[in-house]
């Protein structure tokens, strides 16, 4: 089974420069779990006690899983996850 | 050193005078690794906010898919401050996640002239940079004329700050659940 993960810039120090990496699970949360036990780290850089963290930006093929099932989004053999972290600012 | 044709500056200028109150946010996308901003790519601020901006997450994957099929990078990322000066927020250090890109930060607090300023964001760390705006055909001066006095607001000179600042903040920014720190 294998999922393509596709990650951002700021992140391939846990993939050791890999933009995309591979990994299986059938819920996003099974699927950083299997990520992360072959590149450290890289789940806590997602996911925190309230789940996925806010500014940063998880895909399911062209859809943002905020709008699916967050962590407990169904995932399958062909898909593609991809991580953006957010742009974001402000004044303060 | 940010070098950028006056067109593309005078587009983001337009941009931020545009969306005034609001903060204004976008990208330049240039090839990767050419350092050049190229592409003007002005996105919608889904905050709609005066004091935050946040790119569409799903504006966000169209253009860093398509950067992505184009080979280029995001050079250059924009946005403008209504009310305060034109120089990174403590949340615009926190999310700053592209090392490379030149951060430019325009204000728009006085209605006759724009301030704009860039920044490198790497770590944590701002650096200020300066800016270099040519024209169409070639290498061009550096901002260091009247323009480029004036668009760096009051009582500053030669290229800016460099310093990394510390800023006394009564009040801090908004605080959302898993922030990185």
């Amino acid at each position: 089974m294998a999922i393509e993960v596709r990650i951002p810039t700021i992140l391939r120090t846990y993939t050791g420069g890999e933009k995309s990496v591979e990994g299986s699970g059938s819920t996003l949360a099974e699927l950083l779990g299997d990520l992360d036990s072959r590149h450290q780290g890289l789940r806590e850089r997602l996911v925190d006690d309230a789940g996925l963290r806010r500014f940063v930006n998880v895909y399911l093929n062209d859809e943002d899983v905020r709008f699916l099932g967050g962590l407990e989004t169904p995932v399958a053999d062909g898909d593609t996850v991809t991580v953006l972290p957010a742009v974001a600012g402000g004044s303060r | 050193m940010l070098t950028i044709t006056s067109a593309l500056y005078e587009k983001i200028v337009a941009h931020a005078r545009a969306d005034h109150p609001d903060e204004a946010c976008g990208v330049i996308a240039g090839p990767a690794g050419s350092d050049r901003p190229e592409r003007f790519i002005p996105m919608l601020n889904a905050e709609r906010s005066p004091t935050f901006y946040r790119f569409d997450s799903l504006e966000q994957l169209r253009v860093w898919r398509e950067m992505d099929d184009r080979d280029e990078e995001p050079v250059v990322i924009y946005h403008s401050h209504t009310a305060t000066e034109a120089y990174p927020s403590r949340t615009d250090i926190s999310y700053a996640s592209e090392p490379a890109a030149h951060y430019v930060v325009v204000s728009t607090r006085e209605p006759d002239h724009a301030e704009f300023r860039s920044f490198r964001i790497v770590d944590g760390e701002v650096t200020e940079e300066e800016v270099r705006i040519a024209g169409e055909d070639g290498p061009g001066e550096p901002s260091q004329g009247e323009r480029g006095q004036r668009e760096r607001g009051q009582g500053e000179r030669g290229p800016g700050r460099l310093a990394p600042r510390r800023r006394n903040d009564p009040v801090g920014p908004p605080v959302y659940p898993g922030d990185k720190a």
